[in-house]
């Protein structure tokens, strides 16, 4: 990069926000997926919304390509470096700027941690739903750019039910707020237009969260099955009774294994382990949890335990949420997937796993979040194997081909990133993806806002878009990268 | 290049959607006072598309139509030269109830979603206005809602996928038929309040919720102040109402309270409700007090119809605005709010009033006011004469030219809905 724009960018964020040494940029290689790396020219941490502005404004003066960053824990690549490019990082806008329990606000900056949200606030009762499984380190800025879930998603929803606006700078440098702290505010959504967008529509700066009060009473029951088609069957069955459990996540036997090497959860050595948490009422709660455990004696459950003590519903959940680590301590390496089907898929699509991973000879561990079909198969693969990474590979990529198959999305939480960009070209048609195209070019007509990411083929804001032709697909060559 | 009227091919348009399908438009059809030419009811999202294409490429103005209830809502339209309905489009395509999602189309009306949802005991968990004429496609183009909202969302937190028709013909479709997906741009979430600006709605994918096993509502009365505080209260409490509303008029205030699941836990909650409100009297609602929202329209006067936003904490504040802009005309008010902020509030003249005059003088003062408080006020329902020379939105944000980008690539020559929007969109 010459040294007119380091300098310019010094001037920007002083010396100690600029990193340009090569071992420092290393750091910033990657994300949560590490498959693929790409070195920035530069890393640059900025403090204030003003010097993000004036950070993009010469990154659009000079048609500079960058890419913002929180804690780097995504799982997809959303917030890989691109060649000739810098990194943005938003951790040092870490302050929480407002509480206002009242009307049930907080605003914050992107650098904050998303538990560090429900931990200003719990004392008095609240606490911020979204909860992926990374939430002690993950920070909002990304939760905003990932749209993430989380295991209570079910009954709560995703991070954009609980963003009511936010500020924005634009890859122009100029500065927009987007829905407000009232709902409703007139024009267009593009507060819900800009969460989940990955960061390629601008940079958040500051955004208005939602937190909600604490359920009274939380209780998780614990149902052992001989087999997923039997849990599954269980969760059905709990939908059908017309109950909206606060999370149900599902487990098959490979991924209790880990758990129980990893951090001991005591879970039953079952063929399929279900966690149903209900909130609510006590009474309420007390009630419906009969009829979970009946629903669930009834479909095979041979161990039921309810956790009711906020330390024994840890114990429950612990496992659970470390179970991707958990992985590792049955095999050298891994690949998570995040493909989500219709719920009532799941026994076809299990077996259809299972049929393609004893083809190609690999395990898969299963964890689900089972109430919206949310699987995150685990591909277990041994990197010291020569070209078994390629296989591995490749069965994940068959396994998402399923969820398309079966009407459902090739990912639920973790985004598209770099990682599942050719599927898009499957999941979607031309003219979807070239909608979706019109909205980047309307926030980002230079493409310079971590480009390359979410869509297989970038199409040059120049062009009109035309009615749809079929055109021959590049699937076959850019599938294979994957 | 700009067509003259009289070149118009309309046997074009009938070929397209069919003959029978095609009817010169009446007064009936006019968008705020602007007549259009023509009616064309396509039946299918195919038709539909390529109809809006011929439409666009022979530079007419389109307006898209559902059940017609809200088509006064936004700024009078600059032109409009086409009705494109959707009535026909009225399946329910898919209800995939062990899935709880429904896959709908556009002009399907929502009462008779609803009792195709209920067949299986479920719901889509929204309560909009005029739900026996009103379409799935209109209540998206105008992010109605209603009561539910205070335990569901409103429709950016109920659709799932929308298959949109852009006026160069494209059907476009984003989300999909799961409750959870992140792949791609929410498309749905453009379309939700867009008013029609940047395509037509084709068809919708909703998630859905379990009718309540059993539901009893309460109504406590009072002054707006001290049922504002008593709504504060439940909403920092452990109740989980599934709807609490605030209702004022010059005659007292009530505030609403809904309790939906099983016996016992709404039991509970009544029990705990209870003592919160004190010496504030509590009984058993009127069966009609949840479409309150709905009967606020109802009236033989000019009258001004507006949908504000606040932060709930400002109810009172509100409603003493109201009060004090509709004293200053001599207009009669009444305002009915839902817990998460949003809600409606009415002006009415007489013969004595000020007639259009004073509903304009009061909405442009509390326009100022509510803009104060940090919220909005938009006049939705009112008589032509009181729009005119001012955008009915309020002033635009800073958003504002990004707004009008998005419209550009969408809508690049103005084709839909032109003016009624934000700005001037």
């Amino acid at each position: 990069m010459e040294n007119r724009i380091l300098n310019e960018f010094r001037a920007i964020v002083g010396a100690a926000g600029l990193i340009t040494e090569r071992e420092e940029l290393s750091t910033y290689e990657c994300d949560g997926l590490t498959l693929f790396r790409v070195l920035p020219l530069a890393v640059l941490l900025p403090t204030s919304t003003e010097q993000v502005q004036a950070i993009l404004r010469v990154c659009h003066r000079e048609k500079i390509p960058f890419v913002a960053r929180g804690s780097g824990t995504g799982l997809s690549g959303g917030a890989l470096p691109v060649t000739n490019g810098i990194v943005i990082t938003l951790t040092r806008m870490n302050r929480i700027l407002e509480v206002d329990l009242a009307s049930q606000r907080v605003v914050v900056e992107p650098g904050v941690m998303n538990l560090n949200v429900t931990a200003r606030v719990a004392s008095d009762g609240y606490f911020f739903a979204p909860d992926p499984s990374s939430q002690q380190v993950c920070s909002i800025g990304g939760n905003v750019a990932e749209n993430s879930g989380g295991a209570h998603c079910l009954k709560y929803g995703f991070t954009t039910m609980h963003v009511l606006g936010m500020e924005v700078v634009l890859p122009d440098g100029s500065l927009v707020h987007l829905g407000g702290r009232t709902v409703d505010p007139p024009g267009y959504d593009l507060s819900g237009v800009f969460v989940g967008s990955e960061g390629t529509l601008g940079i958040a700066t500051k955004v208005i969260l939602r937190v909600m009060k604490k359920p009274e009473v939380i209780q998780v029951l614990l149902a052992a099955f001989n087999s997923t088609n039997e849990a599954g069957a269980a969760v059905s069955g709990i939908i059908a009774a017309g109950m909206l459990p606060a999370a149900i996540e599902m487990m098959d036997n490979l991924a209790i294994q880990a758990a129980e090497a990893a951090v001991h959860a005591n879970y039953p050595n079952c063929g399929g382990l279900l966690l149903v948490e209900l909130d609510g009422p006590a009474p309420e709660v007390e009630t419906l949890m009969d009829e979970v455990a009946e629903v669930c004696t009834k479909c095979g459950a041979w161990e039921i335990r309810v956790a009711q003590s906020d330390a024994e519903r840890a114990r429950v959940w612990k496992g659970r949420k470390a179970a991707f680590a958990a992985v590792g301590r049955i095999s050298p390496a891994y690949i998570v997937q995040d493909g989500v089907i219709p719920r009532t898929a799941l026994p076809h699509v299990m077996s259809e796993i299972v049929r393609l991973s004893s083809e190609v000879g690999l395990r898969v561990a299963n964890v689900f979040h089972a109430g919206d079909g949310n699987l995150h198969p685990l591909v277990l693969y041994d990197d010291a194997v020569p070209g078994q990474v390629k296989v591995a590979e490749k069965l994940a990529g068959d396994i998402l081909r399923l969820c398309i198959k079966a009407g459902g999305s090739i990912t639920g939480e973790h985004g598209v990133g770099e990682e599942k960009k050719a599927f898009m070209a499957e999941m979607y048609a031309e003219p979807d993806l070239a909608t979706m195209q019109l909205v980047r070019c309307a926030f980002d007509p230079e493409n310079l806002s971590n480009p390359e990411k979410i869509f297989p083929r970038p199409r040059l804001c120049g062009e009109r878009p035309g009615v749809y032709e079929p055109h021959p697909l590049e699937v076959a060559g850019v599938a294979e990268r994957f | 290049m700009p067509a003259v009227m009289t070149q118009v091919s309309w046997s074009e348009l009938a070929e397209i959607v069919g003959k029978d399908h095609v009817r010169a438009a009446t007064a009936a059809d006019a968008v705020d006072g602007v007549t259009p030419q023509m009616v064309a009811e396509p039946g299918t999202a195919e038709d539909l598309a390529r109809a809006l294409r011929w439409a666009h490429d022979a530079s007419l103005k389109v307006a898209p139509r559902g059940g017609g209830t809200k088509m006064g809502w936004g700024n009078p339209p600059a032109a409009c030269d086409l009705v494109l309905s959707t009535a026909r489009m009225n399946r329910v395509l898919e209800h995939a109830w062990a899935d709880m999602t429904v896959i709908v189309e556009a002009g399907c009306r929502v009462a008779d979603l609803q009792k195709a949802l209920a067949e299986h005991g479920q719901r889509l968990a929204l309560d909009p206005l005029w739900p026996e004429q009103a379409t799935i496609g209109g209540i998206l183009s105008t992010n109605d809602s209603g009561s539910l909202r205070a335990r569901y969302g409103s429709l950016r937190d109920l659709v799932i996928g929308v298959t949109v028709a852009l006026p160069d013909g494209t059907l476009a479709k984003s989300g999909g038929k799961v409750v959870k997906n992140v792949a791609g741009y929410d498309l749905g979430k453009l379309f939700i309040g867009g008013l029609g600006t940047l395509g037509v709605i084709v068809q919708v994918i909703f998630r859905l919720h379990p009718l309540p096993r059993a539901s009893r509502s309460l109504s406590f009365s009072g002054t707006p102040a001290s049922l504002n505080q008593l709504l504060l209260a439940i909403r920092s409490s452990k109740l989980t109402p599934t709807g609490l509303q605030l209702r004022a008029a010059p005659g007292g205030a009530q505030l609403d309270i809904r309790f939906d699941g099983t016996a016992a836990g709404i039991e509970a909650q009544v029990k705990q409700v209870q003592p919160m409100a004190g010496s504030v009297a509590a009984a058993d609602a009127p069966a009609n007090v949840w479409t309150s929202h709905q009967a606020i329209w109802n009236g033989a006067n000019p009258a001004l119809v507006a949908k504000f936003s606040v932060q709930p904490s400002q109810f009172a504040g509100l409603c003493a605005s109201v009060e004090r802009a509709a004293g200053a005309q001599s207009l009669s008010w009444s305002v009915v709010a839902q817990s998460v902020g949003a809600g409606y509030a009415r002006l009415e003249g007489n013969e004595q009033a000020g007639g259009e005059q004073g509903l304009r003088t009061a909405l442009v003062s509390l326009r100022d006011e509510v803009a104060k408080l940090g919220g909005t006020f938009v006049a939705l329902g009112c008589p032509v004469a009181v729009k005119r020379g001012l955008d009915v939105w309020g002033p635009p944000s800073d958003a504002q030219p990004l707004m009008v980008r998005i419209k550009q690539r969408f809508d690049p020559d103005g084709t839909l809905n032109p003016g009624r929007f934000v700005g001037g969109i």
